[in-house]
């Protein structure tokens, strides 16, 4: 079957089986291996991705059904060379050691952020509970997210 | 021209992170080769049965299949999986079951096809025909006359039998005070990294070479090893380890899959991938712990411990992976902690059940040893009516007594343990917490505090220490580039410790350079000479000292030639700044790039020096290290459900010097997740008829963000004399102190309800029936 979607604002058109999950649309059909499979069963939120902002896991979601919608994985958050504030917050926090969570966390954490902009510690800690993260112990994630509110309320001047 | 700064000790950001917060990093099943095929391998659902019959005809015409493999055609064609620590019993280690499978996931075989999906479609067309036999998955009961026996040709389930006996442990029990009997279990753990294994290897008919890309701790090792058991030659067969996404001891083996994928791609003449799913990974990756203890302690009244016997009944697993039965060790040597305990003995029964194999789990012995030695504290202060802040103060190791010999032998390098629990104290404010805990409890409320003053074993090490094949030392290579960049080529595999970071920050700071004119390069055996890996805390205090030793070599040489152009001797030379200059007067310097170029250009020759500016070293460390600390955590229990909340959690931990405080408190706050985790949280479950239970991340409880507390951290440091940094490695040590501290808290805090000991994990469940039961009776 064909799906019609747009990933990182490119719109694209792609043949597929209908059984193929998105994220391996996302990994082996668009070449985007940012995304990553950690239990390939909504537990981890590895492979969590903005679909129409917002987040969800990637493995348990066709990418027919993703058909007419807008995807948005970490290769997306990067704007004209500079890093999505969320990146720079993980960065500077030290939000991540192995990496392989991070950018399903990030995008959590900008599901988040878009609902709201100063989000206390236990909202943080609730609101990333679909994403594990084995390494960090998460309270440097929780820095980070908090790092990135306040450069986004920052940059929106509130 | 602007002042280069120092960069070790200093708040660094990663090296790493730009790659992997782009999400352009290079994980294996990120790699892409053309004409790649995927495999899937086809796991046993029993935990026992004799395998009659395989019929594959199904899968072998399925679309896109290319190869499919059963135990029978491997047979007498690969060896096995190598298990490298001495056993009484080392059983064939097969690639795919050979007419038998003894546990859940056993790989059975292997189907090879197009892609993933197609090769999944064939696998489940594959019909195996079991003949399901009795399992056994309680050691205890394995060893039990009638139980049923996993390798026939050793007649019962024994792997083997320790003993480091010591008659004086007896006397001390004859002529104690009091002896304190108790059980415990150090449970099964899964590891679980994020990112499950997966391998992809890629023959090259042509030159006979091989190229494996692995998510491995230890790729050297590795290729020592699959070299072995594809009959290759070592020289011919390259492993990578490209991005890592964690490890924590899973990833420190040699697995079927690795080869079994290496052999299927020289078969096939094609690449070969296999990327591990989470059920797999819980079920035929290695787990960790499970080891049952016997303790009898020997006290004086005033809290003085004489002594420590231990018997543990240790769970192999059904097979042994390359270090399953080295790793009981360290729980037995390192049971006496912190304390000056005059004599310890202990017996280690270690057992083949029907589950997967145990191996390193981070920590590996020392959580184990960790656990013994503060629950036994807390038993002394329990039964004797003493506080546990006086009991360990009482039976400390002083200061001044290192390095401290202990009565197992081991030699501790240096430590201050009342400082470490000094500082904890202070910060808890623990008079004033003991008295709030007290007015709480005339409220009905349960609160306890925890603390856990640990001692660890770092730096494996001396080569002496570790099992046949595998070294303790480790290599770093040190390259001056021609335009006077930095490069490191570390024997270290990390996968998450950042040492891109720490080495970087090390080696510029030697040379006077940037930290951005250093690359660290590791996790390629083509690339990088021959080295050991990441395990056992060992990145920075063994691999770090070699490359600091390598350093000091090109440092050596540049002094030499600039000390030519410079008319000064070399040992009154320094580097700073991008120049190399006088100690004594920074100002009379001349440019680092001028000296770089005198030695590669080579137009003014050095008697009985090579040009170039390279140089390898391997350090072999004279002893392990120490570190240590005290974590005190406050919890309370609510009663009505059994659940755990934190009101305070304490680190003071001493890892030696700091050379970079972010990652030292990253690691710290990831290693106490994983042991509180321990504490209250996971356990491997398998039935009593050895079916996994615990097999998704449903029901392995693996803590999220909202199931762990802030973490308050502070450090003393005491310098280690054994490596040219003076560090420790700080990679176990919060998995060590936060499983005892956290349940030493919840155990204080049902004190009063006349409850002695829970086994963990301390769920909720087993909180609220032990509590309804106490109030009960």
């Amino acid at each position: 079957m064909r799906v019609n979607l747009t990933v990182n604002g490119q719109p694209r058109s792609d043949e597929i089986e209908p059984r193929l999950l998105l994220v391996h649309y996302l990994r082996d059909v668009a070449g985007l291996t940012g995304t990553h499979v950690g239990c390939e069963s909504t537990l981890c939120g590895a492979c969590t991705v903005l679909l129409d902002g917002k987040a969800v896991k990637s493995c348990t979601v066709l990418a027919a059904q993703a058909g007419g919608a807008s995807v948005t994985t970490v290769e997306g958050l990067a704007k004209d060379g500079k890093f999505h504030p969320i990146q720079d917050g993980f960065w500077e926090e030290h939000g991540l050691q192995c990496g392989y969570c991070t950018p399903g966390m990030m995008m959590a954490a900008v599901d988040l952020l878009s609902r709201t902009t100063n989000p206390s510690e236990d909202e943080i800690r609730h609101a990333l509970e679909g994403n594990l993260c084995r390494c960090t112990g998460y309270q440097h994630i929780i820095k980070a997210v908090q790092y990135a509110a306040e450069k986004m309320r920052a940059a929106a001047g509130r | 021209m602007a002042v280069v700064p120092k960069f070790v000790g200093e708040r660094i950001k990663r090296r790493e992170d730009p790659r992997l917060i782009s999400g352009t990093a290079t994980y294996v099943d990120d790699v892409r080769l053309p004409d790649t095929l995927a495999a899937v391998v086809l796991r046993s659902p029993y935990p026992h049965a004799r395998i009659n019959s395989i019929d594959v005809a199904a899968a072998r015409s399925a679309p896109g299949v290319v190869a499919v493999l059963t135990g029978g055609d491997l047979k007498d064609k690969v060896g096995g999986i190598p298990c490298v620590a001495p056993a009484e019993h080392i059983p064939f280690h097969p690639l795919l079951a050979q007419g038998k499978v003894r546990f859940v996931g056993e790989s059975v075989a292997i189907v090879v096809a197009s892609d993933a999906y197609k090769a999944q479609d064939a696998a489940d067309l594959i019909d195996v025909d079991y003949n399901p036999l009795d399992a056994v998955s309680d050691p205890e009961k394995a060893l039990e006359d009638g139980a049923p026996v996993l390798h026939e040709e050793f007649g019962n389930n024994l792997v083997t039998r320790a003993l480091v006996p010591n008659p004086a442990v007896d006397e001390a029990i004859a002529k104690a005070d009091k002896v304190i009997k108790f059980r415990i279990v150090n449970q099964r753990l899964a590891p679980v990294p994020m990112e499950p294994r997966g391998v992809l290897a890629n023959w090259h008919q042509a030159s006979g070479h091989l190229t494996i890309w692995t998510s491995t701790q230890i790729p050297h090792l590795l290729r020592s090893g699959l070299a072995a058991v594809l009959g290759l030659p070592e020289n011919r067969v390259r492993v990578i380890a490209p991005e890592v996404g964690g490890g924590f001891g899973a990833k420190l083996n040699f697995y079927r899959e690795e080869a079994l994928v290496a052999y299927l791609s020289r078969m096939l003449g094609r690449p070969v991938k296999w990327i591990e799913r989470r059920r797999e990974n819980l079920a035929a990756t290695t787990h960790g712990r499970d080891q049952i203890t016997y303790l009898e302690v020997p006290v004086k009244k005033d809290g003085t411990v004489l002594g420590i016997k231990a018997k543990f009944i240790c769970d192999m697993g059904a097979y042994l992976q390359l270090l399953t039965p080295a790793i009981p060790g360290f729980s037995g040597l390192m049971m006496t902690g912190c304390y000056k305990i005059p004599a310890m003995s202990f017996e280690q029964v270690m057992v083949f059940t029907n589950k997967m194999a145990t191996d390193a789990y981070r920590g590996a012995g020392r959580p184990e040893a960790a656990y013994i030695a503060e629950r036994t504290m807390d038993m002394v202060a329990g039964e004797l009516g003493l506080d546990p802040v006086e009991v360990r103060r009482r039976n400390f190791i002083p200061k001044e007594a290192f390095p401290y010999a202990t009565c197992a032998g081991l030699v501790y390098d240096s430590g201050d343990y009342n400082a470490a629990l000094n500082k904890a104290l202070e910060i808890v404010d623990y008079p004033k917490m003991r008295a709030e805990q007290a007015d709480a409890l005339k409220h009905g409320r349960y609160v306890g505090i925890g603390i856990a003053s640990y001692v660890e074993i770092c730096g494996l090490g001396p080569s002496v220490m570790l099992p046949p094949k595998v070294p303790g030392w480790e290599s770093a290579t040190v390259r001056m580039e021609p335009d006077s960049r930095v490069t490191v080529l570390t024997g270290i595999s990390p996968h998450g410790q950042g040492q891109e970071t720490t080495f970087a920050q090390m080696a510029a700071d030697a040379f006077g350079i940037d930290i951005d004119d250093v690359a660290v390069v590791h996790g390629d055996t083509a690339i990088v000479q021959y080295g050991v890996g990441t395990f056992g805390s060992r990145g920075l205090s063994v691999g770090g000292a070699a490359l600091m030793m390598s350093v000091g070599k090109v440092q050596d040489k540049l002094k030499k030639i600039a000390s030519t152009m410079m008319e000064a001797p070399p040992d009154q030379l320094t580097f700073a700044n991008r120049t190399v200059a006088l100690k004594s007067d920074a100002a009379k310097s001349i440019p680092l790039q001028a000296v770089v170029d005198a030695a590669y250009g080579w137009k003014m020759p050095i008697p009985g020096m090579e040009p170039g500016l390279d140089a390898t070293s391997v350090f072999e460390p004279a002893g392990c290290t120490f570190p240590f600390g005290t974590h005190i955590s406050v919890v309370e229990i609510d009663p009505d459900t059994g659940v755990v909340k934190f009101l305070r959690y304490i680190a003071v931990d001493d890892c030696g010097n700091i050379i970079s405080p972010l990652l030292v408190a990253g690691q710290v706050h990831g290693g106490i997740a994983q042991g509180i985790a321990q504490a209250l949280y996971e356990e491997v479950v398998y039935d009593e008829n050895g079916q996994l239970v615990t097999a998704t991340l449903m029901d392995y409880a693996a803590p999220r963000a909202q199931m762990l507390p802030r973490y308050e951290l502070a450090h003393t440091v005491t310098p280690s004399p054994l490596n040219p940094m003076g560090v420790k490695g700080v990679g176990e040590a919060g998995t060590i102190g936060s499983t005892p501290c956290v349940v030493n808290a919840v155990m204080d805090a049902l004190k009063p309800l006349g409850i002695r000991h829970i086994d963990m994990p301390l769920r909720p469940e087993k909180l609220w029936r032990a509590i309804k039961d106490a109030k009960k009776a």
